[in-house]
């Protein structure tokens, strides 16, 4: 609502200019924005998948957004929410990593210490009234000690087996805390993820037909191209929907 | 959005507990993060051991009590730098009364239960607010449960009136297991009725020889 009603209401209130000076230096809402992103560990490491949606309130203004992004050797994020702040993090991230490089001493961060920092940029961030608005899921592999967390923007964190953002919190965990096993094969788990995936395309507004799969192990890293899914749309509720109620759409 | 004051706190829930006894203390937490009708993760713990014989449980926004127990931890380690032993446990709680008035006029959205020994090896319970006041105290429960577990505490643990004199002694004559028993019947009326308190009990126990976690499953609905 607040969105529509700065693109479309140019002229600037009394109230409005007086607040300016405050806030004009921070997030006030998102503007363009992604949707869910889930995250689960399996036999050999950790998976991400998203949709690469960039949504601009109501429309879908970038069909083409990567989502989920390398830091390091170790860790993948995944980021939901404001897709600037979410250029902003990895421009802290990838300082982070860099300076680490820098000192060419045989370590690296890990996911562990990767999402450490990042719950304390985001809990600042909060802290000084001018949120990064997003919320972020990290998964990695070290040494053969698999990681999955997640941060948001008021720096609420925390890790588990699997874990989703936004909508895929409320549609994909259900599905994931009842068929999720700790030894699932690389496929099984893409295609738990596909199930999750496609129960939000059915089901949240902001998603689009284009997916993500990105996949962290000891080995290295991978994030696959995207792809579609097929999709079903002859149940046969969805046919004649108007049987029972006349007038409706 | 940003401009109303709402959105930078939530409260995770949960419910925290401690009892102190002649020479031990129990504290307790469950392990449910939740926001709203949500559970988020089933096994988030809410206790942080800051010494040998000094345990913090806290219950409310978990990005604040992160922060807190860190600040916490790092003072304690500049502490121990300096004076080259650990801090007992009422310093402890005089530190976290500090540390959260500090921020009285934007609060760690923390309500915490401090629990080891004192100097003597006597169990302590400090029970605090958001904003740093404290008492101490023979047994205490904070958090979205604390409503539903006090008054059982209370009816259990007969603590004489602090308006009696001379003052006479909080702490429970209960031995160790039976506290602990004590402890695990709280939590497991807290969880019926309860939303936000469930999924796992952890259970700290500070003695002369240590510190000791035990596990206890509650319900997960």
């Amino acid at each position: 609502m607040e969105l529509q009603r700065s693109m479309v209401d140019g002229s600037v209130s009394m109230k409005d200019s007086a607040k300016s000076e405050i806030s004009s230096e921070r997030t006030l809402y998102p503007y363009v924005t992604g949707t869910s992103i889930i995250g689960i560990k399996y036999k050999d490491g950790v998976i991400l998948a998203s949709d690469t949606a960039g949504s601009y309130g109501s429309t879908l203004r970038y069909k083409s957004v990567e989502r989920i992004k390398q830091v390091g050797d170790h860790t993948l994020i995944g980021a939901s929410g404001e897709i600037s702040d979410f250029q902003e993090i990895m421009r802290y991230l990838d300082e982070l990593i860099l300076y680490d490089k820098m000192w060419d001493d045989g370590n690296s961060l890990g996911p562990k210490e990767v999402h450490n920092y990042l719950n304390r940029i985001m809990y600042n961030r909060r802290n000084k009234f001018n949120p990064l608005w997003n919320s972020l899921v990290l998964g990695g592999v070290k040494k053969g000690q698999k990681y999955l967390g997640t941060v948001n923007m008021i720096g609420t964190h925390y890790e588990d087996d699997h874990l989703a953002t936004g909508f895929g919190n409320h549609l994909a965990r259900p599905i994931l805390r009842s068929e999720w096993r700790e030894d699932l094969t690389f496929e099984e788990a893409v295609k738990l993820i596909e199930k999750c995936l496609l129960v939000l395309l059915y089901r949240d507004r902001s998603s689009i037909n284009k997916f993500q799969i990105a996949r962290i192990t000891d080995e290295g890293t991978t994030i696959y191209p995207p792809y579609a899914l097929k999709t079903f749309w002859g149940f046969s509720h969805f046919q004649n929907p108007s049987k029972g109620a006349a007038g409706t759409w | 959005m940003a401009l109303r004051g709402d959105w930078m706190y939530e409260n995770n829930g949960g419910t925290c507990v401690a009892i102190a006894g002649i020479d031990y203390c129990v504290v307790a937490a469950d392990t449910r993060l939740s926001v709203g009708y949500n559970i988020l993760t089933r096994d988030h713990s809410k206790i942080c051991s800051l010494t040998d014989k000094c345990v913090l449980a806290s219950s409310g926004f978990q990005g604040d009590i992160r922060a807190l127990h860190k600040n916490l931890a790092a003072r304690h380690l500049l502490y121990q730098h300096q004076h080259n032993k650990q801090m007992s446990c009422p310093a402890m709680g005089q530190l976290l009364s500090n540390t959260l008035y500090y921020k009285r006029f934007f609060p760690y959205y923390a309500f915490n239960v401090l629990g080891g020994l004192d100097n003597e090896g006597k169990g302590c319970v400090f029970t605090y607010d958001a904003v740093g006041s404290y008492e101490r105290v023979g047994y205490s429960a904070q958090g979205s449960g604390s409503t539903l577990i006090m008054p059982v505490l209370d009816n259990q643990l007969k603590s004489p009136s602090p308006l009696l004199l001379p003052a006479r002694d909080a702490v429970t004559p209960l031995s160790e297991t039976e506290a602990v028993d004590l402890v695990k019947d709280v939590f497991a009326s807290a969880t019926e009725r309860d939303i936000y308190t469930g999924d796992k009990l952890e259970i700290v126990v500070i003695n002369a020889s240590g510190i000791k976690r035990e596990y206890l499953e509650l319900r997960k609905d």
